[in-house]
């Protein structure tokens, strides 16, 4: 039981100060670097999306009721007050069962949550039931991380497979043009507004008033996180400035978009390949979600053709399946699942050589 | 004829107390020791009792399976101690040092391969010389593919081979044409260093950080093992004492050694003996080893001795660095840390290059899954190899992954600095070290 405890409260002592601890073999001086720098940063890079999202639920909240002033402080206010529970919920169930599992391994806490749970509330509509939540979070941190061992042994992204237990189990919770909104009770959707994302609109999104600007601002219904591409690429140059996050992923996912994008055009069908881009999850995909280095390829080599495949199956899935609007979820999953296989051929044919 | 090789991968740890170029004293230990536990593969049987006398170049031990290969006392004088640990395991025989050195002198012949192999058996030079894959004392058996010779260290605080070897060119000519009888003798350099002038051997340029000077990543940008292969390594070191025997016929291994590090005072060089105590370099550490630790070697590769230890065998570089116990408050999560280093870009010390830090022992971290991918780690390997997955596959310990990935190319040392950077803090090295000794225990 002594044991049991020891991981918790070793997880909130080093959280504080750096163990004492020194080399027992092998080299006697290490790097500064642990995996909880490279996490905080991880978290940090989210923020700019994670406060726009906040206020993108208020003012998407006071353009559905009519209201359309332009109220900074108060429409965050609205929008933290709706996001805070799911941050809440994210954390406290996937942290609790996080603990659990390390206690019963005898292992310390792995910080790869943090990020996780950084990242859940944001790839899903505002309005998910919390219960929902808990149980997609539950099933995900269980069932994709902890029985392979924890973080680091995950095949899937965790925090996707949260969003796609949610999808595939409470579809009327999560497409739609009603879930992305946030309303208060009583509160009626003034008639000339659509809830309804982008994608889901096909082309039409321009006839209610949104343009360009607005997909690159984020002035747009969506998931809490995904609409801002500018705060995104704030998080990108984070995560590309301390090397946290592979660039050659981000560069070969944007590329298999433009490709596939690209062919479409040619062939006389779908939108301008480049609003691929800045539309949907794929920017928030791209640059949070496929480059978890435990899920993703793992040699230089693999990651070019991972983030392509990523990239091109997204826009696959956004063109040629009427079903899904949006294909950035199962596309990175996809990708999961593939990474091994690509790192297993890239291996071979290196060793080859040799 | 000299080819140049650019090794882009690496990393130059910049820490504090690089040994001045002078030699401070030599050394002329009272007591040295006679240690096997460096040699792997060879068991020890002891040809010595205590209080026997002996000469410089004679025999105080023999390798049980191959009895012709010794390992001799580096001074004349008295057999002190047989110092035995568990199982009555042979950890060390310790012989009082006479105040004038006498040799054993020796006749060596090295018209052919046999007669060289002969002279260093006999001279007790054997155990110079490391047999790869594996790392093993060589086996006189076997004729090599090729014999490969690093002339300068890359790691940390190494000794500089140019000062140390100052002087020595002529012995090591003879040494290399010596061996050059047995295999083709390959040796990697920098540009511009005396050792491009060696003749009889191939000369290999490299350019690039740590790893470049070692052996085995030299090995494998000109000719990399592959099953079944064998190939030898000496260190320059080795091939001084080698070429002294082969003109004086006098077992001589005395060198230089640098003692540096962030907690020695005036870092510098001494020479001295291997099996030196590390006591008499205390003016080093100022007599009080507590919460400092004394590594024979280089703080990446070598073993911790403390003060009661002696130097190694193949060491010419002792590094003194502080324990590093102390907790640090909110460590990680400081926006800078002006103290401490990191390869990562996360922290910033690589905008300030020209920074020089005084590291300690601390881990810095717990141990976690391998979390980040094999790129990260491979970026300071300059192997065509998958790190991850060769240390993966040792964990598992599946030999035929081992295989494949690589395990005939590496020892321990060559991925040390994969074992440095890792932001999970595993062991690599002794991860490595133990699918070494399992392949050993399966291929036997």
């Amino acid at each position: 039981m002594k044991k049991f405890w020891h991981a918790t409260v070793d997880a909130f002592e080093t959280f504080l100060r750096v163990p004492g601890t020194v080399t027992l073999k092998g080299a006697h001086v290490r790097d500064a670097i642990d995996l909880k720098r490279i996490m905080i940063i991880a978290v940090i890079s989210v923020i700019p999306a994670a406060i726009f999202g906040m206020w993108n639920v208020g003012y998407q909240h006071s353009l559905a009721i009519g209201d359309g002033r332009l109220q900074i402080l108060a429409n965050f206010w609205y929008g933290f007050l709706r996001v805070l529970p799911l941050y809440v919920v994210a954390y406290g169930v996937g942290l609790f069962i996080e603990f659990f599992s390390s206690g019963l391994r005898g292992e310390e806490v792995n910080e790869g949550y943090l990020m996780t749970g950084m990242l859940i509330p944001l790839i899903v509509p505002v309005t998910v039931p919390l219960w929902m939540l808990a149980i997609a979070v539950a099933f995900s941190v269980i069932f994709v991380k902890e029985v392979f061992g924890g973080t680091g042994m995950n095949i899937w992204n965790p925090a996707l497979v949260t969003r796609a237990f949610l999808f595939f189990s409470y579809p009327s919770a999560m497409s739609g043009s009603e879930c992305w909104i946030s309303l208060k009770s009583g509160e009626k959707l003034v008639d000339s507004f659509t809830g309804a994302t982008p994608l889901a609109l096909d082309g039409a999104a321009a006839q209610y008033g949104t343009g360009i600007w607005d997909y690159i601002i984020g002035t747009i219904p969506g998931s809490v996180g995904e609409t801002s591409v500018i705060a995104i690429l704030l998080g990108a140059a984070i995560l590309l400035w301390t090397g946290v996050a592979s660039w050659k992923i981000m560069l070969s996912s944007v590329i298999g978009a433009l490709f596939v994008g690209g062919i479409a055009n040619l062939c006389g069908t779908g939108i301008p390949c480049w609003e691929h881009l800045i539309i949907g999850g794929f920017a928030f995909g791209t640059v949070f979600m496929a480059t978890d280095p435990v899920t993703s390829a793992q040699t230089e080599c693999g990651k070019w053709i991972y983030g392509f495949l990523v990239g091109a199956l997204c826009v696959t899935v956004r063109l040629f399946n009427p079903g899904y609007a949006e294909g950035m979820m199962l596309a990175i999953l996809l990708g999961n699942t593939f990474a091994p296989l690509i790192d297993h051929c890239v291996v071979t044919t290196a060793l080859k050589k040799a | 004829m000299s080819k140049n090789i650019v090794l882009k991968k690496g990393l130059d740890i910049p820490v504090e107390g690089a040994a001045e170029l002078q030699l401070s004293k030599t050394v002329s230990p009272d007591i040295v020791a006679v240690e096997p536990v460096q040699l792997k593969g060879f068991s020890a049987r002891l040809l010595v009792a205590e209080g026997d006398k002996v000469l410089a170049g004679s025999p105080v031990m023999a390798d049980k399976k191959n009895p012709e290969i010794l390992l001799v006392s580096p001074v004349s004088g008295t057999v002190k101690e047989i110092v035995r640990g568990e199982k009555r395991k042979l950890l060390a025989v310790t012989i009082n040092a006479d105040d004038k050195q006498e040799y054993l002198k020796g006749e060596p012949a090295c018209g052919n391969a046999d007669e060289v192999k002969k002279a260093l058996l006999s001279g007790g030079l054997w155990p110079l010389i490391i047999q790869r894959p594996y790392g093993i004392i060589a086996d006189p058996a076997i004729y090599p593919k090729a014999i490969f010779v690093s002339t300068f260290n890359s790691a940390p605080l190494a000794a500089d081979t140019a000062f140390t070897m100052s002087g020595r060119l002529g012995e090591i000519q003879a040494a290399v044409e010596a061996l050059g009888k047995i295999a083709p003798v390959h040796i990697g350099t920098t540009a511009g260093s005396a050792f491009c002038k060696i003749a009889g051997a191939q000369v290999h340029v490299f350019e690039g950080r740590h790893p470049a000077g070692n052996v085995g990543v030299q090995i494998d940008a000109v000719s990399p093992i592959h099953k079944g292969d064998t190939v030898w390594t000496l260190s320059l070191h080795a091939l001084a004492a080698i070429g002294k025997y082969l003109l004086k016929g006098i077992y001589d291994v005395r060198r230089k050694v640098a003692v540096a590090g962030p907690a020695a005072i005036e870092p510098s060089y001494v020479e001295t003996l291997p099996g030196a105590p590390m006591k008499t370099l205390a003016a080093y550490y100022g007599g009080h080893a507590e919460g400092l630790r004394i590594v024979s070697g280089d703080i990446l590769t070598g073993r911790s001795v403390g003060e009661d230890g002696y130097l190694g065998f193949f060491d010419d570089t002792v590094t003194i660095i502080r324990e590093g116990t102390e907790k640090e408050w909110f460590g990680w999560a400081k926006p800078v840390r002006f103290s401490q280093f990191s390869a990562d870009h996360s922290y910033f010390s690589w905008l300030t290059p020209w920074k020089k830090y005084a590291m300690d022992t601390n881990l810095h971290g717990g141990p976690r899954a391998f979390v980040m991918n094999d790129a990260y780690y491979s970026k300071v390997l300059p192997m065509n190899i998958f790190p991850v997955y060769l240390i993966k596959a040792c964990i598992e310990g599946d030999i035929d992954k081992m295989e494949k990935f690589g395990i005939y190319r590496v020892l321990p040392e060559d991925l040390a600095l994969c074992e440095y950077i890792d932001p999970s803090k595993n062991y690599i090295q002794d991860i490595i070290a133990k699918g070494i000794d399992l392949m050993l225990k399966e291929m036997a």
